[in-house]
């Protein structure tokens, strides 16, 4: 399978929620946090256990007006980052 | 000095009560008496106020948590409010219809303490005979819930051989994280350190099977390890910084920026009881006494990584070095460094007997 057919999906326990007090987006994993930026937040509210990394791709270039060679990559980087940190399985 | 940021974590220790008696205990020698516990009322007062100032996290933590009747109560009014809930427990009194009902309150991660890998050194060490079988069938039942499991070992000297074996409970246990954690020397550990601490070969040889584990494991089970500040050249973040990050309430609803900071005499910590969180956060005169880089003395003060380490641990530097003021002594760079290796040297032929933690006078 290719990296663009896998679903990722946030990990037992991991959450991305709305922080009111801050203003922005924040992933809430077992005793720890992850603040993501801009990018990585938009990536993150597309995961739901269902789109793949293609479908998600598709959808922020079509969002942002972006070739998906340049989009996908980027997605992929931030995806697998959490991976390691343990927030999320691909 | 930069701008106040609010907190993320609210770490509630709901009671100094615990079925255990772990020699490593970082709870202070002085356990905080039942009957000073804050009431439910209270506890539900300070959940909202943190998250009204901004916590998302919140870490119930004790003596043991699960000893409070009103656990699940606490839990389904924080996630009720929207904090994140994480429980650390010792799993002793985690039986079905606790897992059922902290599931049915929106619990979100638990974690674990196990004393060792083997039963009979696990009990021994924690005081509670039978101990390790419940624990192992809470994680089953962490498990079974569909919850994420933290399975937490703690190490030193008389354990840290089968650091192996703990690791394969963990995969056994199907942890989704596995944190190794040397014993930190505070409160009853400081009091057992001779029987604690690790000899530099040990350190070595756990360092190796973490090295070698993280590898192996990797994408899969993230493992956490915490390091000895005896062996380390720069010391911890302790807290992320004093005031930085986390408020902890004691059991008696002290407002500490560290769990050990009551150790420190001249500084006085305000009550919940008196005042609210969000004037403790902002307007405390504690929680802003080391708060940020201005209060560091040299080696500190001028060093690149001063908003890194934040220069240690307070309540370390009090406890080695008689003075909260002092680069932490885990620094190579703190002029009192050398306290670290005389420890390490007077635990070489000390024996293995401990003070076992326990409420009341011993
Ligand atoms: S370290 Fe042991 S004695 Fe201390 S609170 Fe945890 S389980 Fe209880
Ligand atoms: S001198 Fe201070 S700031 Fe620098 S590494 Fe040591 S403890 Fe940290």
């Amino acid at each position: 399978m290719s990296k663009s057919d896998r679903i990722p999906r946030f990990r037992r326990g991991t959450k991305l929620r709305f922080d009111k007090t801050r203003s922005t987006w924040v992933v809430l994993a077992p005793e720890r946090l992850f603040m993501p930026d801009e990018i990585g937040t938009e990536i993150l509210k597309l995961v739901d256990g269902q789109r793949s990394i293609r479908v998600i791709s598709l959808e922020l270039a079509g969002q942002f007006n972006a070739p998906l060679d340049v989009v996908e990559p980027d997605v992929i980087a931030v995806l697998e980052g959490l991976v390691m940190k343990g927030a999320m399985e691909l | 000095m930069t701008q106040l940021t609010p907190p993320m974590g609210l770490i509630a220790e709901l009671t100094h009560r615990c079925p255990l008696q772990c020699a490593y205990c970082s709870n202070p020698l002085s356990l905080d008496p039942p009957p000073d516990e804050l009431t439910t009322d209270e506890w539900r007062r300070v959940l909202d106020e943190a998250a009204e100032i901004g916590v998302l996290q919140l870490h119930l933590t004790g003596g043991e948590p699960m000893a409070r009747r009103d656990l699940v109560e606490l839990v389904s009014h924080a996630t009720n409010i929207g904090l994140y809930t994480n429980l650390i427990t010792s799993g002793v009194l985690l039986d079905d219809d606790a897992m059922e009902r902290l599931l049915a309150a929106g619990i979100e991660h638990i974690q674990l303490s196990f004393q060792d890998a083997v039963p009979e050194s696990a009990d021994r060490f924690g005081g509670y005979r039978g101990g390790h079988a419940k624990k192992l069938e809470a994680a089953r039942r962490i498990h079974d819930a569909g919850m994420p499991l933290t399975a937490n070992f703690v190490i030193h000297r008389q354990n840290i051989e089968r650091l192996e074996d703990m690791l394969t409970l963990g995969e056994q246990l199907r942890a989704d994280r596995i944190e190794i954690a040397h014993t930190q020397y505070y409160g009853w550990a400081l009091l057992n350190r001779t029987a604690l601490l690790p000899t530099a070969e040990q350190l070595e040889f756990a360092n190796q099977i973490v090295t070698d584990a993280r590898d192996r494991l990797l994408g899969r089970i993230t493992i956490d390890y915490v390091v000895p500040d005896y062996y380390a050249a720069r010391p911890k973040a302790c807290m992320g910084g004093w005031g930085n990050r986390f408020i902890n309430i004691s059991p008696s609803g002290k407002a500490l920026p560290c769990h050990a900071a009551e150790t420190i005499p001249d500084l006085t910590f305000p009550s919940v009881r008196e005042h609210s969180l969000s004037s403790i956060w902002t307007g405390s005169p504690a929680f802003a006494r080391f708060r940020g880089t201005d209060w560091m003395p040299d080696p500190c003060h001028s060093c690149e990584r001063r908003e890194i380490d934040w220069g240690g641990c307070r309540c370390q530097a009090l406890a080695l070095t008689g003075d909260a003021t002092a680069t932490d002594p885990a620094c190579a760079k703190a002029p009192s460094h050398f306290v670290m290796a005389a420890a390490i040297r007077q635990t070489a032929d000390a024996g293995l007997d401990f003070v076992p933690r326990r409420l009341k006078g011993a």
